[in-house]
């Protein structure tokens, strides 16, 4: 029996609980993409309301109104002014919260304005009694033409009845609340006249607003209904009050808050968290408790999934009829897998930790307290955010600066954010690191490799600030220092959100790097295990022709495997770039890993896993740890010495190895110039710097 | 002199008279950041910016130019 499908838009100001609503509704069915063109996620879900009827939920980015200032705001403008568009809502869902209810209504009457059928979800029902606000919802629902659901998502309570509500949508009015055209009555009438057959308030939209609509010409309109930029900005301020007017009016008699009995914990907090010396000092006492404990708490899952793999590897090698097949399994994807996988601890915890001070609403504060002083380096508070994030990766991280509304101030986001050690620098900076820094304590509790971990992080931290200090100087972009952050009210962060959360990045992380890991890990595997000419054929034999000279027969089988790889097409390519990486003290080996980390950082383990497993012939299980330790050069030194080691830690720290960055810059400034900037100025000083750092240790 | 939401203490309240609506983004008015409504300093960050107020229950940091734009009627203390 077909069933029915409803389409649900949920919208709502941020810091309504609109995303907590969605994960109510839809649990983990939720699928993540973009929209077509432009990297604002999507997200939609399904929900089943009854049984022959189910719902597919689409999750819009937060909005304070219809006049939209950024392209994650576009999305919802176009969304709901195009008929055609195969998720228009038959509903729209609008989520607000008791005690921001004045604001989020505004949104609210801009959308009953375009004739649709609306829900209005009062959500954080749970606080009304703490805040002392009570609610006649039944007068509520009639002054606002609509019905309401009153819920908690926080204590799971009104979910049902506001399905019950989405169920029976068409009972629902699309009459507006207010008539906002009362505030230049000649100047509507008119544009009312000419277009008859459109809504007066979508038409507004466009005139105010950089949407596309359907077939009316954007500048037919615009051309007959001209206004200067100042009169639309007036008429605007007149139709945000008018629309006040009304709110207030309606919660007037709508609402009533006894302040007395409200208990202010904000205030408190807010007293502590944003003080002038305490502020800064828990500032700087949470990022250290997230750093210490990613690399503490993950170690353990990180070295058993190495081992695990080790063990599959040495396991699929043994157990399967030898052939191309089994090598490309034992060789080339089970140790890529592994390369992926060996990041999900730390990926884990670091999104954990964001989603919290997200959630929280400490991350406001934060931005509020960093403002002024990121201010002198070009920046704004709000990098904050991106720059934090830009600790688990760069994409999320600069997709997060949109909020930043000065254009200059953004940019130098976007440009200095790749220099955070991002998580996939992790596994390069964990592997090389326990193979040259001992492992000792320091004063018995100062572990050095933890140490040395956290000088790269503040490395590549004030390499952020310092060219951000220099692009201020250099770029001579004009903007206006818009800068306007909401203060959310503090709450504890909801399990089931950051857990969502968590799972859908650390999913979308591992299958995204996971792909491209995999599809090199497999090219490196054939590149590596075939070969041009005689000398990859005839390995064997040369090499015993050659040995027979020597007294060493027992290695015979491993240097028929050196020589093979050297002779293979990898080892043609890696021996062509050795003379420009000789200098930094890396081997053709390394080279190869560090050209096809361009494509993103973490393939760098996973390449070297590949390359000397293919060139290893033992049977024995060894981590790739255990493999780097011991590769030697021809004089018979380890390959990862000392010198070797600092040069690549700090090439990786400023190099541009990520093409999912380059791509993401390339679309969130709209031109090809900024990421190139980046690429060519971030790898040239990372050359630099790794061949002074070699050169002088050496 | 004019007196905009600047000059304000921390816990002192207002009433907005009136802006310079060529330098206030239309976000913050639309946070209710308009004539006639109450706002209340609530905290100065550390270096003397941003400055974050309560106005029409809305909870917003600005920065000190924008907050000079906004003028003020402050409440004689009862």
């Amino acid at each position: 029996m077909a069933q029915e499908l409803i389409k649900v838009a949920l919208i709502g100001n941020p810091n309504t609980g609109k995303t907590s609503v969605f994960n109510h509704l839809t649990g983990l069915h939720q699928q993540v993409g973009n929209y077509p063109g432009i990297t604002v996620e999507k997200k939609i879900g399904v929900c089943k309301l009854s049984e022959k009827v189910k719902a597919t939920i689409i999750d819009l980015p937060g909005t304070y109104s219809l006049n939209a200032s950024s392209i994650d705001e576009n999305v919802v403008i176009e969304l709901l002014l195009n008929k055609k568009d195969e998720n228009f809502p038959d509903v729209v869902v609008v989520v607000t919260e008791v005690e921001n209810l004045k604001r989020n209504l505004l949104l609210f009457t801009q959308i009953k304005d375009l004739e649709l059928p609306t829900l209005l979800v009062i959500n954080m029902s749970d606080r009304m009694q703490l805040k002392g606000i009570e609610l006649d919802i039944p007068l509520l629902e009639k002054e606002l033409k609509t019905s309401i659901a009153l819920i908690s998502s926080r204590k799971n309570i009104g979910i049902e009845k506001l399905k019950d509500l989405i169920l029976n949508y068409k009972h629902l009015s699309t009459e507006p609340c207010l008539n906002a055209s009362v505030i230049d009555l000649e100047y509507f009438d008119k544009l009312r006249r000419t277009f008859p057959n459109q809504l007066l308030y979508k038409l507004w939209l466009v005139i105010t607003q950089d949407v596309n609509f359907l077939n009316l010409d954007r500048k037919e309109l615009q051309s007959s209904f001209t206004k200067s930029h100042a009169d639309l900005r007036r008429l605007q301020q007149k139709e945000t009050i008018k629309r006040y007017q009304f709110i207030n009016d309606t919660l007037k008699i709508g609402q009533k808050i006894d302040s007395s009995k409200a208990t202010d914990i904000r205030a408190k907090l807010d007293r502590i968290l944003t003080h002038r010396v305490l502020g800064y000092l828990i500032f700087f006492c949470v990022l250290f408790g997230i750093f210490q404990s990613i690399f503490e708490w993950s170690k353990i899952p990180m070295d058993f999934i190495d081992s695990s793999f080790a063990n599959l590897s040495s396991y699929a090698k043994s157990h399967l009829p030898s052939g191309e097949f089994t090598n490309l399994i034992s060789e080339g994807i089970i140790p890529g897998i592994g390369g992926i996988l060996i990041f999900i601890p730390q990926i884990v915890f670091l999104f954990l930790f964001i989603s919290v001070l997200e959630e929280s609403g400490y991350m406001s504060r934060v931005v509020f307290l960093m403002d002024k002083i990121m201010r002198r380096f070009g920046l704004s508070g709000k990098s904050v955010v991106p720059l934090i994030s830009g600790t688990a990766c760069a994409i999320p991280a600069i997709m997060g600066a949109r909020n930043i509304e000065n254009w200059k101030e953004r940019l130098i986001t976007i440009l200095v954010t790749p220099f955070i050690t991002c998580s996939a620098r992790l596994p390069v900076y964990a592997i090389i690191i326990a193979l040259i820094i001992p492992n000792e304590k320091l004063y018995g509790f100062i572990s050095l490799q933890g140490l040395t971990l956290m000088i790269l992080y503040l490395l590549g931290f004030a390499m952020a600030i310092l060219s951000a200090y220099i692009l201020n100087k250099i770029l001579k972009i004009k903007s206006k220092s818009y800068f306007v952050v909401e203060m959310p009210s503090y709450k504890i962060p909801m399990f089931k959100n950051v857990s969502i959360n968590v799972i859908e990045k650390t999913k979308s992380f591992v299958f995204g790097a996971g792909k491209i890991i995999l599809a090199i890990s497999i090219i490196l595997w054939f590149l590596g295990s075939h070969g041009p000419g005689k000398d990859f054929k005839n390995a064997q034999q040369i090499v015993i022709e050659k040995a027979s000279n020597e007294l060493n027969p027992a290695n015979i089988d491993n240097q028929v495997s050196e020589y093979k790889l050297e002779h293979s097409y990898i080892g043609i390519i890696g021996k062509s770039i050795e003379p420009v990486i000789k200098p930094l003290g890396y081997d053709w080996k390394i080279g190869i890993a560090v050209v096809s980390s361009f494509a993103a950082r973490e393939v760098f383990v996973g390449t070297l896993a590949t390359i000397y497993s293919v060139g290893s012939h033992s049977n024995e299980e060894a981590t790739i740890k255990e493999q780097m330790k011991n590769e030697v050069r021809e004089d018979g030194k380890p390959v990862f010495n000392f010198a070797t080691g600092i040069s690549l830690l700090l090439f990786y720290a400023f190099a541009m190895q990520c093409a999912s960055t380059l791509a993401v810059v390339k679309k969130e400034t709209n031109s090809w110039k900024w990421p190139l900037i980046q690429l060519v100025f971030m790898s040239g000083f990372a050359y630099l710097v790794a061949l002074m750092a070699f050169q002088f240790l050496k | 002199m004019q007196v905009t939401i600047a000059d304000l203490k921390i816990g002192q309240k207002g009433t907005i008279t009136d802006f310079n609506i060529d330098e206030v983004p239309l976000k913050l008015l639309e946070m209710g950041c308009l004539p006639g409504n109450s706002i209340e300093l609530i905290q100065i960050a550390p270096l003397g910016c941003p400055l974050y107020f309560n106005v029409n229950d809305s909870h917003v940091a600005i920065r000190l130019e924008m907050a000079k734009e906004i003028n003020v009627l402050i409440e004689i203390n009862i």
